[in-house]
């Protein structure tokens, strides 16, 4: 009993000096089992998210307004599909399988980023979510490309090149409604009316109140607090929406030289606690979608792995 | 019809068969059976409407209207679209959507391979970089009647019903009027029966591994080449066209 305790502060020892000469943790590495836990409930959730962003944008594939516009938004679906794919083989090289990380996300008990649950309107919310929610998404994931397990690392430097090329595509695509007919300018305005909210809750609860961020900080899965990248987001993006004439929804918006920073005003933190529970517009049809088209597969999948059985059989003979 | 306009009719049914069936395959994305497979049929997808974007644009230079690749995308109506009723026909399961896509994927890899020798050099070049993608997606279609028909006993009756009911569209993808005829006699169009041969033994043999018998018996509908539909594109089109007719004049 004493000799395997010992083995364990051993371990954990070797586990705490790794990360402070910011060595990688590697899947064949010993890891304490909360810091496992912990990265497979980040890095599902992670997938999950790029899974049901899928849906809020691919309402608008078959209503892209030019072809252009219609090939660029189809690929970015289709990327969001490929990183989803990256972040699950992440999270299965810590002994989990998709289809027990699918089986969670049906269930509800594993959560996606809250910002899915807000109804795609307009044209102009393409432009919207590229432009803030990827903005505020690369804040987090290029720290996030020096995380301390490899695998989730290296999925993120990936996932970054591609990420920042959405964010640019994002902002033209406000760019050129801002700047185009009194039409076209009230959608960009409305659309950014709607998301620059639920953009900031994308960094998540106030530092004193993420309970799970001070460990994620220590086992260096984090680098820096949700307050201090929502205030690098916010300070990036102020000038970006003044830059194409149009608005910041926030009264409240006002430079700080002291802190070399913008003030903003207060996040609405109950519409925030809604959604994460279950109840924001669209939690219950983003989920429901995943269902169906899940279901509607099975006897595809099974088919494929039946062909596939019979196919082994007869090499195997 | 003078030839610059029968060429930009013709230029117009190869592009709206891409777009059509590219825009069938997006509103797919999101909704596949699994992952891997979401992602092929999204890729497969951009390959149609990217095709079908360059040869609109090379379709609005041969018109010579000022016109541009949106403006013949967008701003058509159901009549003056001019693909073949196979390739609109709606998602009705996965089945359905192998089995359009394997019959269309069959015919446009034997008809890009003819079209590259084209006396047309704009046509030949986007058949020649049309054809490597059209490789694709032969073998990924190919693959999945395979899989369908000898998985189980549900996948091989699903795809035997998609294969009755989408049967009766074949005939048309062969079907050449007088104006195409002479653009064949010019070496510009390709002789759609000079590839049918292969064709038919192409989807023969794929079906023949995969179990499956060729449907006999089946009464061959057209129209879509003379912009006569089904019902099923009038919606496709209302919804791809949306936003762009509700803003008229604007840039995106």
């Amino acid at each position: 009993m004493n000799s395997l305790k010992l083995d364990e502060n051993q371990l954990i020892e070797n586990f705490e000096a790794k990360l402070a000469k910011n060595e990688m943790i590697e899947p064949k590495d010993w890891m304490p089992a909360q810091y496992r836990k912990h990265l497979i409930r980040q890095i599902s959730q992670h997938a999950h998210s790029e899974i049901i962003g899928m849906q809020p944008e691919g309402n608008w594939i078959t209503r892209a307004p030019s072809m252009r516009r219609k090939m660029v938004l189809l690929a970015k679906v289709q990327d969001e599909a490929g990183h989803g794919l990256y972040l699950y083989s992440a999270a299965e090289s810590m002994g989990i399988s998709r289809e027990e990380m699918l089986e969670q996300l049906h269930t509800g008990e594993a959560k996606y980023s809250s910002i899915f649950n807000y109804p795609t309107l307009t044209w102009a919310d393409m432009g919207a979510i590229g432009w803030l929610v990827d903005g505020a998404a690369i804040m987090n994931q290029v720290m996030l490309q020096r995380t301390s397990y490899g695998p989730y690392a290296r999925a993120m430097v990936r996932i970054c090149k591609e990420e920042s090329f959405h964010q640019r595509q994002g902002y033209e695509i406000m760019n050129v409604l801002a700047s185009g007919s009194p039409e076209q300018k009230e959608m960009a305005q409305d659309a950014l009316n709607r998301w620059w909210w639920p953009s900031l809750m994308m960094f998540g609860p106030r530092d004193e109140e993420s309970p799970n961020s001070a460990q994620a900080i220590k086992w260096k899965i984090k680098r820096e607090t949700n307050d201090q990248l929502r205030q690098r987001f916010v300070n990036q993006t102020v000038s970006q929406v003044e830059k194409i004439g149009l608005v910041v929804p926030d009264k409240a918006i006002k430079w700080n030289e002291a802190k070399k920073g913008y003030d903003f005003g207060e996040i609405n933190w109950d519409e925030f606690w809604t959604v994460v529970k279950g109840n924001g517009p669209c939690n219950k049809l983003r989920i429901a979608n995943k269902i169906k088209s899940h279901d509607e597969g099975a006897w595809v999948r099974e088919a494929a792995n039946a062909h596939a059985e019979k196919n082994n059989k007869t090499k195997a003979a | 019809m003078n030839s610059q306009a029968s060429l930009f009719q013709y230029i117009l049914k190869i592009a709206d068969n891409q777009l059509i069936l590219g825009h069938r395959l997006s509103e797919q994305c999101s909704k596949g059976p699994f992952l891997e497979e979401d992602i092929a049929c999204s890729n497969i997808a951009l390959d149609l409407i990217g095709a079908a974007n360059s040869l609109y644009i090379y379709a609005a230079a041969i018109e010579g209207e000022n016109k541009t690749e949106d403006d013949l995308v967008f701003l058509r109506s159901e009549r003056a679209f001019k693909n073949v009723l196979l390739v609109e026909q709606p998602n009705t399961d996965f089945a359905y959507i192998m089995c359009r896509q394997f019959l269309f994927d069959t015919y446009d890899y034997f008809f890009q391979q003819a079209l590259q020798k084209s006396n047309d050099q704009t046509l030949a070049a986007i058949a020649a970089k049309t054809i490597k993608e059209s490789t694709y997606h032969l073998r990924h279609s190919g693959n999945w009647i395979i899989r369908l028909g000898d998985g189980t006993p549900e996948s091989n009756l699903r795809l035997k019903n998609a294969f009755t009911n989408l049967w009766c569209y074949v005939d048309e993808l062969f079907e050449q009027d007088a104006a195409e005829l002479d653009l064949v006699a010019q070496g510009i169009a390709v002789d759609t029966q000079s590839i049918k041969t292969q064709f038919t033994s192409h989807i023969a043999e794929i079906m023949q591994t995969a179990g499956m018998e060729i449907p006999s018996g089946i009464f061959m509908q057209s129209g879509g080449k003379k912009g006569v539909h089904t019902e099923h594109l009038g919606f496709l089109l209302a919804e791809m066209q949306s936003v762009h007719r509700s803003f008229p004049g604007v840039k995106w």
